[in-house]
């Protein structure tokens, strides 16, 4: 295995290097997709299941539509630049940065780290899966925070709508052929994608999976059908939207302030956690799924119809 | 602990409501700052009788859980906050064009500076510092297509920054396996702790904006509409300057070297000349005012060698340590006054140029009064907070006999004055205005803040004695 | 383990080159991705200890991920709309 490891790792710095100093914006991207799935292949070496599932489908998935649609909407002529000159300076200064991180990285000698104590606490967080018992219970005061900027990149592309106020449905508006692959896909995928991403939220609670997973997938399915042209893309005119946007956020600071009565703030009893954590995290994976569709389509663009 | 508690969720759920009801966003958020006011009395009271106030999110406790401290210097800046974001709000409830976007981004702002003033969790403070960046650099792009490119600038800056920071976060974790700062502090230093303090500490001067990594803040201030201006210079670079302080005094006090205390110094005086001399050169008031940020950030930097300076007992130590919180504390409420001086200037006189804001003291005599308080502030002249600020840095400056460190605080003030006598005189200038008018009770918002500033130096004991709870051991032991 | 934590220490360096000296801004938001998910590898990986690995880092991460996930999407959106309404797509030109 260790031969393979070795291999898996000059793969990923081999394809980084294609992303970052190659040609082109568009063939960038496509290595930073490529890299995104081998870096989850390196999760699952590490014994790291639910980052490698986040990895794959927002590192490398979300993140990568994210980019390609921005190749697509930028001119065209970009798109095929020729690789840029290498800075000297800059090149010097990362090497430094390079040579003390890799020195520190060889030094650290691993420890259990806090492993053992999250293990002792576990069967009173009430939940399974000891990264969903961190994420929803032990770090719940990081995990909201983390709900409200991704919140805030939405509000932040909301001034960037045509016309300053994002009134319209995201993104650039999209006509499928009907009858087409595309479109009969967009039909056919949602209960499926409702299917797969109930169940990672589900699971989330003893298996890998959670909310941040099961929301990506449903927003991943609800691109997908804008794109197809089945459903019109959300916006932010509507208010079952807006609701959607903030129902996570909301209910899991509703929940935070309703725990300063039962011992302290963002305090679940223990008896409660369980049912506690899962109403979060259903509406965490609504809002995550309504915020990840506007993050990828992005603030409406009048003049870009296709 | 349940006044903290509040001030912690109200800006969360302000924000929530704005997006929910955009309608009534100004309300929200005039809702919100009282509301923060009240429960932020409480806690002033509680913090100057009892001590630090303490939450333990989720009754888990350091290391497996989170730990969240009000402390004297947290509650004085949550106090800042509260100031300069009900001025700001006032302000912008009656400018033109400002959007739902807007009250939303000012909501989160607010949250991420709680966050991150009350946070003992290095990896809490970095996710504080992302929706901290996030919401700045969205207002900041609420400036228009013109504040495009400075907005981006600013996110890849602040990105680079958060980024250091956390690969620092990252070491210290896999070396000690915590990230709480009191479990730090009593672990012994480990060998790769040096790398780590590095980049940790260049990724937070990089979002401190300084120099020679202030490239970003003034095109990105002036950039931006005034009342965000106005958070933006006195807020934002203060949360990643209370995480150094936090960093370098609370959680590894031993770990500070001479060439690291040399090197802040260096890069704390040249950002006190470069900023000072470039605020001279301008011909925008919001530029000058932008620049000036840069120049006072310096002295914030200057807290470290003045703390510093090798020995067993260091008495100089927690003067220069409470001056450079006075300085912070001062500096916010009177950049945020120049700010909405300015806003208010631009509703009147439809730009910020100097030459146009001639004569306008005559019109609108309350602000041309604000800017004046302001700048007495920032110029560190009696009896004001930035005099206070100045004379506790000074005397550890000549008792730890770096007097170089004081003669960079005079010339920093001499510079303020060089930069600011330029709007005074356009102000004063004897010509009449031609000028829309604006309300009294608007003329009155800059003014209360700027007087905030003064009154700091007028009853700096008590605020001297409230800064002092919780105290880490190093702001008297020294560096 | 070792060799995925220099990989991820590698990762940095390259990511922060890209991010500074970078002149395309979609090739900055990228460099600024595998920036981060070096500091996320090294963490991780330096977390993995005889077959365990400790859940805390893994916890971090994705957090992580989600925040640069976030950052990514503003940082395009302001880089489409500087685009749209300048045609510029790098910063260089003006003032430094």
């Amino acid at each position: 295995m260790a031969v393979f490891d070795l291999l898996l790792c000059a793969l990923i710095l081999l394809v980084a290097v294609a992303a970052i100093v190659g040609k082109g914006l568009f063939r960038a991207v496509v290595f930073f997709v490529i890299y995104g799935v081998l870096l989850s292949l390196a999760w699952v070496r590490l014994d790291a299941p639910d980052v490698a599932l986040a990895e794959v489908a927002i590192g490398a998935g979300l993140t990568g539509v994210l980019l390609l649609g921005a190749v697509g909407r930028l001119a065209r002529s970009d798109a095929d630049e020729p690789a840029e000159p290498i800075d000297w300076p800059v090149a010097v200064a990362a090497s430094v940065v390079a040579a003390l991180l890799v020195g520190a990285a060889i030094k650290i000698t691993p420890g259990t780290g806090l492993e053992p104590e999250v293990r002792a606490v576990l069967t009173r967080t009430g939940v399974e899966n000891p990264v969903t018992a961190i994420l929803m219970n032990l770090r719940a005061w990081d995990t909201l925070l983390e709900s409200m900027v991704l919140i805030t990149a939405v509000i932040g592309l909301w001034p960037l709508a045509q016309g300053g106020d994002w009134m319209e449905p995201a993104g650039p508006a999209h006509h499928a052929q009907p009858g087409g692959v595309l479109s009969g896909f967009g039909r056919l995928l949602p209960p499926v994608a409702l299917l797969v991403g109930v169940y990672l939220l589900w699971a989330g609670a003893s298996q890998p999976g959670g909310a941040f997973q099961g929301g990506t997938v449903l927003a991943a399915a609800g691109v997908l059908c804008v794109m197809a042209g089945v459903v019109r893309a959300p916006g932010m005119a509507a208010p079952a939207w807006r609701l959607a946007l903030v129902a996570g956020p909301a209910v899991f600071a509703a929940f935070g302030v309703a725990g300063l009565a039962w011992g302290g703030f963002l305090t679940f009893p223990e008896a409660w956690a369980k049912g506690a954590i899962l109403t979060i995290e259903m509406a965490l994976t609504l809002s995550i799924a309504v915020v990840l569709a506007l993050l990828v389509l992005g603030p409406p663009q009048a003049g870009e119809a296709r | 602990m349940i006044a903290l508690a509040t001030l912690l969720i109200l800006p969360i759920f302000g924000a929530l409501a704005v997006v929910a009801v955009p309608g009534q966003a100004a309300r929200v958020a005039a809702a919100v700052a009282v509301l923060s006011g009240g429960a932020l009395a409480v806690l002033i009271m509680a913090v100057a009788k009892g001590g630090s106030v303490q939450i333990l999110p989720g009754g888990w406790g350091a290391p497996l859980g989170i730990a969240l401290e009000a402390d004297g210097l947290a509650v004085a800046f949550m106090a800042m906050t509260v100031a300069v974001t009900a001025a700001a709000i006032a302000l912008a409830a009656r400018t033109p064009a400002i959007g739902t976007p807007f009250w939303a981004l000012v909501m989160l702002t607010w949250s991420a500076l709680n966050v991150i003033y009350v946070s003992r969790d290095l990896f809490n403070m970095y996710v504080g510092l992302e929706l901290l960046t996030l919401a700045a650099v969205a207002l900041v792009a609420t400036g228009g297509t013109s504040a495009l490119a400075p907005a981006l600038r600013y996110l890849f800056f602040a990105l680079t920054g958060s980024l250091l920071y956390l690969a620092g976060v990252a070491l210290i974790y896999a070396a000690h396996g915590v990230l709480d700062m009191a479990h730090l502090a009593e672990a012994p230093l480990q060998a790769t702790d040096g790398v780590a303090l590095a980049l940790m500490t260049a990724g937070l001067l990089v979002k401190t904006a300084v120099f020679p990594f202030h490239a970003w803040l003034p095109p990105a201030h002036a950039a931006a509409p005034p009342p965000a201006s106005a958070l933006l210079s006195a807020l934002v670079p203060k949360a990643s300057f209370v995480i150094l302080m936090r960093l370098w005094f609370d959680a590894v006090p031993d770990a500070a070297t001479r060439s690291l205390l040399l090197t802040l110094a260096i890069l704390g005086a040249l950002a006190v000349a470069h900023g000072g001399v470039l605020a001279l050169r301008q011909d925008r008031l919001k530029q000058i005012v932008a620049y000036s940020t840069v120049a006072q950030i310096g002295y914030l930097m200057l807290v470290f060698p003045l703390a510093g300076g090798g020995g067993a007992a260091q008495p100089w130590a927690a003067g220069a340590w409470s001056g450079a919180i006075f300085h912070a504390l001062a500096h916010g409420l009177a950049k945020a006054a120049m700010f909405l001086c300015a806003g208010i200037w631009i509703m009147a006189a439809g730009s910020d140029r100097l030459d146009d804001l001639r004569g306008l003291a005559r019109a609108l005599p309350m602000t041309a009064m604000a800017f004046g308080v302001a700048a007495v502030t920032l110029m560190g002249l009696p009896p004001s907070g930035g005099f206070t600020a100045k004379y506790l840095m000074m005397t550890s400056a000549f008792a730890s006999g770096q007097v170089v460190l004081a003669i960079v605080l005079l010339a920093g003030g001499l510079l303020a004055a060089g930069y600011l006598y330029r709007p005074m005189e356009a102000l004063f200038a004897r010509v009449v205005p031609d000028h829309r008018p604006v309300s009294r009770l608007l003329q009155a918002v800059p003014l209360l803040l700027a007087l905030l500033a003064f009154a700091m130096g007028l009853f700096s004991d008590a605020v001297y004695a409230f800064l002092q709870t919780g105290r880490p051991g190093a702001a008297e032991g020294g560096l | 383990m070792t060799p995925f934590a220099v990989t991820g220490a590698l990762l940095v360096a390259l990511g922060l080159y890209g991010l500074i000296a970078g002149r395309a801004l979609l090739r900055r938001i990228i460099a600024f991705n595998v920036m981060g998910s070096g500091v996320f590898l090294m963490l991780g990986a330096l977390g993995w200890h005889e077959g365990r690995a400790d859940p805390v880092p893994q916890a971090l991460i994705i957090t992580g991920i989600v925040v640069a996930l976030s950052g990514s999407a503003l940082a395009v959106g302001l880089v489409v709309a500087l685009a749209r309404a300048t045609g510029r797509q790098h910063l260089r030109d003006d003032v430094g």
